[in-house]
């Protein structure tokens, strides 16, 4: 009886993982504490009142974290193999990113059903010597760890992470590994991101174009970007998705609209 | 525990006094205190009194006083380990406890803290940096642990159905300046912190001048500037968060003021015929707070985190005085700091990292609003008076604003909207920590004595006390450079970069 129920209880919990992750970007700003969701309202009770059930919980946010480290885990095998730079540039195609060799016009990415689809025959594998020069990990679930795969792309001007739930303070801290070539960097729509991590973007003094659009966590946006245009003089910021008169709070619909309309744009960017 | 307590009685002669002082077996709450039981203990009677008069009581006029006073913060009559101080030290070692008991329930800990506002505690009065930038090795694994343990803090901290933890952590990293006379040290000092892996970077004043152009770089020669894992936080954020999780792994906290020690002496003889003391604590009196009923704890161990006020603490079991001549006593004393807000708009702004002039005088930034705080420790010999925390506003004028405006010249205009002081928990031997246990007392742990950097090494210290109790010795970073023994041999093992 009660392997069956929590059996029956881990596939709600299941069910219930993915509409919460949605809702995290949003949540922050949410002017009236609505009560939380029926499922997560029985979820606490169950918590509250089976302590098998906390740990069961716990057991399985203890698994996604376990793959997402996983997944961002240093790719120490693949370098001593190939090589650094092959060893970046798998990761960014494992991470389902894309990205472009220094002098190269060509965009290199995995496709979504055919997973390495462009890489087929591998050919990336060839490359031993060529460097990323522009990545784009939007979309992804790149983290602080996961940094470590690329930190060695010594020509890297672009990075994007926009619409990255990983990304985070400590993330941006480290980006001072590419202060001397990096030129853009998109972290727009990463719900993580406050005014503490973008403070250290004061290391990367070459930086010419900066997207922080729809950081859900920054209060007083107005004010965030007259200091960032003070702290990084030469840097061309973009910042939508904010209302700037009175109150920072969005419209949550108005949002969604545009935020699907943003997701619409990339993906046609990516895969054309 | 109800229950239990009112079977107390019925069960007291049919178990006797089984002996508490093993760990992680269930926590006997038997106990062989009978002989000096206190009026605390007399709780059920009492209970049982209050409930016939209930009736009555409530039919009187302003029925809300009872003669009895319930109170429900009581501590319980025995606990394996008595945590006193409920501090960030404190209740970060609590979180260790029970983080690392073998199995759920293994441990009793209870916390006892006498100020639930914490007006007086260092941790909340403290700037609230983190830094990696210090010359002993030790400080600096000490501040990596810790910086990582900040990074995954939701793993670490994170309660089940409750918000995630923000510490609010400014990611603006240190800068160090340094004069002629000192810059030799600042290279000594870079070297050990890039060898235990901390990402510093040496800066000339040239260099200085153009990363961070609103500084004069006069008298400066050298600069060290953090680039990772450093930074500022909020204090209150990080304190509250080791307290809820703490408590919801089962930590009792207590409300109460600990006053006194029952212990128990025993006098040996070294190889060289010298007479050595060895205490060891029985029970902790915990004194509620408004009232005169108060409650010992009989413990196994206790650990002294009670910051400033650690050295008071071990002065009740009467170290170095009667019997103790010979010990000696644990050298933490509180030491006044002012710290003061100052309004400047024309100031550095978002660029601003946790600047430390070689004069003494720090600032960093405070909010988005053009706030910065500011302050110096003053000299050695002109130490304020600590029965208070008032603020030496004349401190200001003559020790900080001068240097701070010849630093930064924006500074110079300025309006100083608030101040506040606190009690750096200095260690008049050395300004280090010390961790471990008092070599006159078999069962108090000393987490104490950190002179101004114990906020940011605290998850590291806690998880370092917690292997000493539960493991016998150190498992992740070895810390017996901080142990008392460095005191009784007279050789001090010295932090130069103390602020
Ligand atoms: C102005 C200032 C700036 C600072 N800046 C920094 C900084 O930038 N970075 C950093 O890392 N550190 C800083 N510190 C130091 C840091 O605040 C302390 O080292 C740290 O908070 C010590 O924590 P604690 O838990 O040991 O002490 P506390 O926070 O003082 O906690 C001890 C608790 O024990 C309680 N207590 C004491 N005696 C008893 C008793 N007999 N019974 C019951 N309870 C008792 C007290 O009420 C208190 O709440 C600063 C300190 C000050 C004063």
């Amino acid at each position: 009886m009660a392997a069956n129920m929590s059996a029956c209880l881990l596939a709600l919990h299941r069910c219930c993982q993915y509409p919460a992750l949605a809702l995290v970007a949003r949540r922050q700003w949410s002017s009236s504490p609505a009560p939380p969701p029926l499922h997560r309202r029985l979820l606490l009770f169950l918590t509250q009142q089976y302590s098998d059930i906390e740990m069961l919980i716990s057991w399985s946010s203890r698994r996604t974290r376990k793959q997402l480290h996983k997944k961002n885990v240093y790719y120490g095998y693949t370098e001593s193999f190939y090589g650094r730079d092959v060893a970046s540039a798998y990761f960014v195609l494992r991470m389902k990113g894309t990205f472009r060799y220094v002098g190269q016009s060509e965009w290199y990415g995995a496709d979504q059903r055919n997973k390495l689809g462009l890489f087929e025959d591998w050919e990336f594998l060839n490359y031993k010597e060529r460097q990323l020069e522009e990545v784009d990990l939007s979309d992804t679930e790149i983290n602080y760890t996961g940094l470590s795969n690329i930190e060695v792309q010594r020509s890297l001007k672009t990075l994007k992470v926009s619409h990255c739930p990983e990304v985070d303070d400590w993330f941006l801290e480290k980006l001072h590994i590419f202060e001397d070539t990096l030129e853009e960097l998109d972290i727009s729509h990463c719900p993580r991101i406050t005014i503490g991590g973008l403070a250290a973007l004061r290391n990367l003094k070459g930086l010419k174009r900066l997207n922080v659009s729809s950081l859900a966590k920054i209060s007083n946006p107005g004010l965030v970007i007259i200091l960032l245009e003070e702290m990084l003089p030469q840097c061309d910021i973009t910042a939508t998705g904010y209302k700037l008169d009175l109150d920072p709070v969005m419209d949550n619909e108005e949002e969604e609209e545009e935020e699907e309309m943003e997701k619409e744009k990339n993906l046609f960017q990516r895969w054309r | 525990m109800l229950p239990w307590r009112r079977l107390h009685g019925l069960l007291r002669p049919v178990l006797g006094a089984p002996s508490c002082a093993e760990l992680n077996r269930r926590p006997c709450r038997t106990s062989g205190w009978f002989s000096t039981r206190s009026l605390s203990s007399g709780k059920p009677l009492r209970r049982d009194i209050f409930k016939g008069n209930k009736k009555a009581a409530e039919a009187l006029p302003g029925s809300s006083w009872t003669p009895f006073e319930i109170n429900p913060g009581l501590p319980p009559e025995m606990s394996d380990i008595v945590i006193v101080g409920g501090g960030v030290v404190g209740w970060s070692i609590a979180y260790w406890l029970k983080k690392k008991e073998s199995r759920r329930g293994g441990v009793r800990v209870v916390v006892v803290e006498r100020d639930p506002t914490y007006s007086r505690a260092s941790t909340v009065l403290s700037a609230g940096g983190i830094r990696q930038q210090f010359s002993l090795p030790e400080n600096i694994h000490l501040s990596l642990a810790s910086a990582d343990f900040m990074r995954n803090i939701n793993e670490h901290l994170g309660v089940l159905n409750e918000d995630p933890v923000d510490l609010q952590f400014n990611h603006s990293g240190y800068l160090f300046l340094a004069s002629e006379g000192v810059a030799h040290i600042m290279e000594e000092n870079y070297k050990t912190q890039s060898d235990a892996g901390a990402k510093v970077r040496l800066l000339s004043a040239s260099q200085l001048k153009h990363k961070f152009p609103w500084i004069n770089t006069d008298g400066v020669v050298l600069a060290s500037y953090g680039l990772e894992n450093e930074g500022w936080l909020d204090p209150w954020m990080l304190l509250n968060a080791f307290r809820r999780k703490a408590l919801s792994m089962g930590v009792i906290q207590c409300h109460g003021e600990v006053t006194d020690f029952k212990y128990s002496i025993q006098v040996l003889r070294n190889a060289d015929g010298e007479e050595v003391t060895l205490k060891s604590v029985k029970s902790v009196k915990v004194q509620m707070p408004n009232s005169l009923e108060y409650q010992p704890v009989e413990c196994a161990i206790v650990v002294n985190a009670a910051g400033a006020f650690s050295g008071k603490l071990t002065e009740m079991l009467e170290v170095g005085v009667g019997y103790g001549m010979n010990e000696i006593p644990l050298p933490v004393e509180p030491r006044k700091r002012f710290v003061f807000v100052v309004h400047c708009p024309d100031g550095p702004g978002l660029d601003s990292p946790f600047l430390i002039d070689y004069s003494g005088v720090y600032f960093r930034r405070e909010g988005l609003g053009g706030n910065y705080i500011c302050g110096a420790s003053p000299e050695e010999s002109k130490e304020p008076d600590v029965g208070d925390l008032e603020v030496d506003h004349q401190f200001f004028e003559e020790n900080v604003w001068p240097s701070l405006a010849s630093r930064v010249p924006a500074f110079e205009k300025l309006k100083v909207c608030s101040s506040w002081a606190g009690f750096y928990d200095y260690n008049t031997f050395d300004q280090n920590g010390i961790i471990g246990l008092h070599p006159n007392i078999r069962n108090m742990y000393l987490a104490t004595g950190f002179s101004g950097h114990g906020l940011q090494h605290s998850p590291a210290v806690g998880r370092a006390v917690a292997e000493l109790i539960l493991n016998g010795k150190y498992q992740t970073l070895d810390l017996s450079a901080f142990s008392f023994r460095r005191i009784m041999k007279q050789e001090p093992v010295m932090e130069r970069n103390i602020v």
